[in-house]
């Protein structure tokens, strides 16, 4: 594993936006949305990113296509800081990291035809000469399973699936080496995601890419992924290769969200760990470990001291003071 | 090849696309809408009826609009004269077609000043916000705290009288309305994902801003600027009325009314042909840019 | 059965034909039972369960079949009747708690205003009545709760608030209209306990309206699949789940990601749901399915029972659908 090439690397990462500020612009309550985050991404692999709703997840991918400007921290892309390069800089390497978007109706210009929409970027890119720039979009229509006689049709004449593939196909135009997948699938009807993640699939070894892949849904973030980071209120609590992850999670964080997830295999009725109350907000969160109020087996230090992310052996990073050890 | 075969069982495929109806287009979609709005098809023939009229009227007019005749002065409506003549002996039908165009000309020539204005400065102030948007958004809340009326007044006073000032003031006062409209537009379509996408893919602001923002607010900038017409037709009546509007002798609706106000008790209907043109070509852009807007706006389609 | 939904036929009127949403459908739920009715999107599920609140509105309408409940058939009752049945007998809880609340009011008025119109209880005994529901559905300290306006409520909070609003007249039948897809997966797994535990606890029948093949699989007793509009299989949970007989359901049970196992590719249902103005002649899933044959193509298979379940293939019975 050491051994791989990192394309990616995020180190201590934050993002905390203002939510509302004194009458002199001093800021009183702060929402953290991502709070000191650190992984690494390796070339060719896809890792998955998961965690409910104001986890932080969907800010990381933000952050990492210039959508969001850290607070702070370093996105290391290729050897490269990103985030010390000015705008005007930054934006050559833009091209390189894409983003695939969770609403396939919000996602495309509904004033563009489908070829103008993946044209687009082509050609304000100036990556290939205008006259090869038809035969790209019809090849990339293609290679996400849409018909050249297609591409002069409205976004709104699309089905939700084919609309993804659309989005997809745009990202693919600038030959990017890394993916962001925003929930990709997570609006689409269930035997539509299974041709979505195919197509994912298929295209990751087809085009040589990256994937980081943002989803709520375990189950969708294990099947595409190599290895899985599980978030809670802008914290990492665990990294772990998936299938590792899968049958030894560490984080009581982690449990409570496998076995939550209800399972269609009803011959293996497993037990369920129901955990008890809401996920608080992310505005001014508490100093300790940010699960402690709902986890099961919080002790009183938990309130006091935030666990790091520590390695406990094979690529398996916990941040937990109690199981961590 | 392995791919191929896979994709080709997503069943995305020709067969399947060929099954997909072509949907009707988006202005058929607004025309057949438009069509059952009776108030808004009157509007529209209004329109085109003064449309033309602005275009061919000195040329059909019975009589001379700008001659005076003293010996036909005051005459009341007739065969000769269908709306009478005024105090200065000319004849009020002819001076009602011939005043058209400039009611219609300085109405659209406005709006079309203030909505380019407008529309630039709503963008930068939308798109970019912060400091920029405050700038220009506390100017326009400047410019609409002062009645419009007074303002094109001042204005006119600065700049003088004459058709091309009246543009002027009256573009100048609907400035700030439209800032705000194309504003608040592109604060709600700047949030949809396919700009973020578009930034992403190495777009530049301008490119944003023209190519993937304002195509998608032109509609309710169309319904806008349609019945912003009608207010600037009103505004330059109201101009000519006070006599800032055009100069003498070319006919103008708001002129006519003006000239002849002292008469109203005596001879009324030297006041109330004009006053009708006024009315009947508001009305007319009113009612059509309600219905073009009940046409434009998909949750008013069922 | 406690409710009963026979040969139900709900249709839409629109620009380009008329669309079957509910074709045909009959299913029943008992007491304390839950039955769930699965389907994607544009399969008809949700409109037959508004189709038994009476919530159709135009351009659609009710056009045939019966919905007894008590003896009494539900088509026939006028909006008055409906509206008293509505949230006394038979409640309903939606699939986003954010718009179901009127932001205006405090949930504790909504949730009493729901027991007095419905009930002949005085403002005091609602006022108690509404702190035992919100205490019932697990919300901590519900009596100053009651004084919260829905935005000061986290959306797992205000589904409980709307199921405590449900609950509030002891209803016989609740209807759950994915109830839980609005919400995180912990918050997910609370609140589908909640519901076992209430229909154990006041043995109320639960019509369970979902995509998700997973909560159905977790949650109900009895599974209703449908597609464009019509039941293509119906089973216990355990038959469904261990041997599905429609080519449909396998193919959505395959196609969904497990965590138990790994699997290089994940079996795809090709194509995409056909157009409701225009479906195809024959069965409506042939064009999608593996095992089609030149009869599905051309006619529509019949549900008939197999084994104690209900299955609509012809490679289960060659009996074809009488009334098309």
């Amino acid at each position: 594993m050491e051994n791989r090439e990192v394309l990616l690397e995020v180190q201590n990462l934050s993002k905390f936006f203002t939510v509302n500020t004194s009458f002199f612009g001093k800021p009183i309550d702060v929402l953290k949305a991502v709070d000191d985050v650190s992984f690494k991404i390796y070339k060719g692999e896809a890792f998955g990113l998961v965690g409910e709703s104001g986890c932080g997840k969907s800010t990381i991918g933000k952050m990492l296509v210039n959508l969001y400007t850290p607070t702070s921290g370093k996105i290391i892309y290729d050897g490269v800081e990103l985030t010390a390069l000015k705008q005007k800089e930054r934006r050559k390497y833009c091209r390189e990291i894409q983003l695939i978007f969770q609403d396939p109706y919000a996602s495309l210009n509904p004033k563009m035809t489908v070829g103008d929409i993946i044209a687009e970027p082509i050609i304000i890119n100036k990556i290939l000469p205008k006259n090869e720039v038809e035969k790209r979009v019809n090849y990339l229509l293609d290679c996400v399973g849409l018909a050249n006689h297609q591409r002069n049709r409205y976004p709104h004449e699309f089905s939700g699936g084919q609309r993804q593939r659309v989005g997809i196909a745009r990202a693919l135009a600038v030959n990017p080496k890394l993916i962001v997948c925003d929930e990709p699938v997570s609006a689409l009807d269930v035997s539509i995601q299974a041709q979505v993640l195919n197509l994912l699939d298929d295209l990751k070894d087809e085009f040589g890419l990256t994937y980081l892949f943002i989803a709520h849904g375990l189950n969708v973030v294990k099947h595409i992924s190599d290895r899985v980071g599980v978030m809670y209120l802008g914290k990492l609590m665990e990294i772990a290769e998936k299938n590792e992850l899968y049958n030894n999670p560490l984080n009581p964080y982690t449990q409570a969200l496998l076995s939550a997830i209800p399972s269609v295999d009803i011959t293996h009725k497993k037990e369920r760990i129901i955990l008890k109350g809401d996920v608080p907000t992310p505005i001014n969160p508490p100093d300790g470990c940010r699960f402690a109020s709902r986890c099961f087996k919080a002790e009183n230090k938990c309130n006091e001291h935030c666990p790091q992310l520590a390695d406990v052996g094979d690529g398996h990073f916990v941040a937990c003071d109690i199981c961590g050890k | 090849m392995a791919r191929k075969k896979v994709l080709a069982a997503d069943g995305v495929d020709v067969q399947e696309a060929a099954a997909i109806e072509k949907p009707e287009s988006r202005f058929k979609a607004m025309w057949d809408t438009l069509k059952k709005n009776k108030a808004a098809l009157f509007g529209l023939f209004v329109i085109v009826v003064l449309v033309i009229i602005a275009i061919i009227g000195p040329y059909i007019t019975p009589y001379d609009p700008n001659a005076q005749v003293m010996s036909e002065a005051y005459q009341k409506p007739s065969a000769a004269h269908w709306f009478g003549t005024d105090n200065l002996g000319r004849d009020i039908f002819s001076r009602i077609i011939v005043g058209t165009r400039v009611s219609l000309f300085v109405g659209i020539a406005a709006v079309a000043m203030s909505l380019l204005i407008g529309t630039i400065l709503g963008s930068i102030a939308g798109y970019f916000g912060g400091k920029i948007d405050a700038v220009i958004m506390r100017i326009m809340d400047m410019m609409l705290s002062i009645p419009s009326i007074l303002l094109a007044i001042t204005l006119m006073a600065a700049l003088g009288k004459g058709i091309d000032k009246a543009i002027i003031a009256i573009g100048v006062v609907s400035i700030p309305e439209y800032a705000r409209i194309i504003r608040s537009s592109i604060l709600s379509t700047k949030e949809n994902d396919y700009v973020a996408a578009a930034k992403v893919l190495g777009n530049s602001d301008r490119r944003i801003i023209f190519h993937h923002i304002i195509p998608n607010v032109v509609s309710s900038i169309v319904v806008r600027a349609t019945l912003g017409i009608s207010t600037a037709i009103l505004d330059t009546a109201a101009l000519g009325f006070l006599g800032l509007g055009v100069q003498p002798p070319t006919a103008e609706w708001g002129d006519m009314l003006g000239r002849v106000r002292s008469m109203i008790l005596v001879y009324p209907y030297m006041l109330i042909f004009p006053g009708l043109a006024i009315t009947l070509a508001v009305l007319a852009f009113n009612l059509f840019g309600d219905g073009l807007r009940d046409a434009l706006d998909p949750k008013s389609r069922s | 059965m406690l409710l009963e939904v026979e040969n139900l036929k709900t249709e839409f009127k629109v620009k380009r034909g008329t669309v079957k949403a509910v074709n045909n459908v009959s299913f029943g739920v008992e007491k304390g039972e839950i039955l769930a009715i699965v389907g994607e999107s544009g399969s008809g599920k949700s409109v037959s369960s508004l189709s038994v609140m009476g919530l159709i509105r135009d351009p659609g309408k009710v056009t045939g079949g019966r919905i007894m409940f008590h003896g009494e058939n539900l088509v026939d009752k006028t909006k008055k009747e409906m509206n008293k049945i509505r949230g006394d007998k038979i409640s309903m809880i939606f699939q986003e708690p954010m718009t179901s609340l009127n932001p205006v009011y405090k949930i504790g008025d909504q949730i009493m205003e729901s027991i007095l119109t419905h009930t002949d209880l005085s403002k005091s005994e609602a006022r108690k009545t509404a702190i035992k529901m919100l205490d019932l559905v697990g919300i901590p300290s519900p009596e100053q709760r009651m004084e919260d306006y829905p935005h000061q409520m986290s959306g797992g909070m205000r589904q409980r608030v709307m199921i405590a609003m449900a609950l509030s007249c002891n209803p016989e039948v609740l209807i759950a209209d994915e109830p839980t897809t609005a919400l995180d997966v912990t918050i997910q797994a609370q609140i589908l306990e909640l519901i076992d535990k209430l229909r154990n606890k006041i043995g109320m029948a639960v019509l369970l309206i979902t995509h998700d093949l997973g909560v159905v699989a977790e949650t109900a007793d009895r599974v209703v699949v449908m597609y464009c509009g019509r039941i293509v299989e119906q089973a216990d949970v355990k038959d469904i789940f261990t041997d599905p007989l429609h080519p449909y359901t396998k193919g959505l049970l395959e196609s969904i990601p497990r965590m138990e196992e790994d699997k290089d590719r994940l079996f795809m249902i090709k194509g995409v749901v056909p157009d409701p103005t225009k479906l195809p002649k024959g069965c409506s899933f042939a064009d999608r399915c593996d095992h089609c044959m030149e009869k599905c193509k051309e006619h529509m298979p019949a549900l008939v029972d197999v084994n104690g379940r209900k299955v609509r293939c012809f490679l289960h019975s060659d009996e074809e659908e009488v009334d098309v």
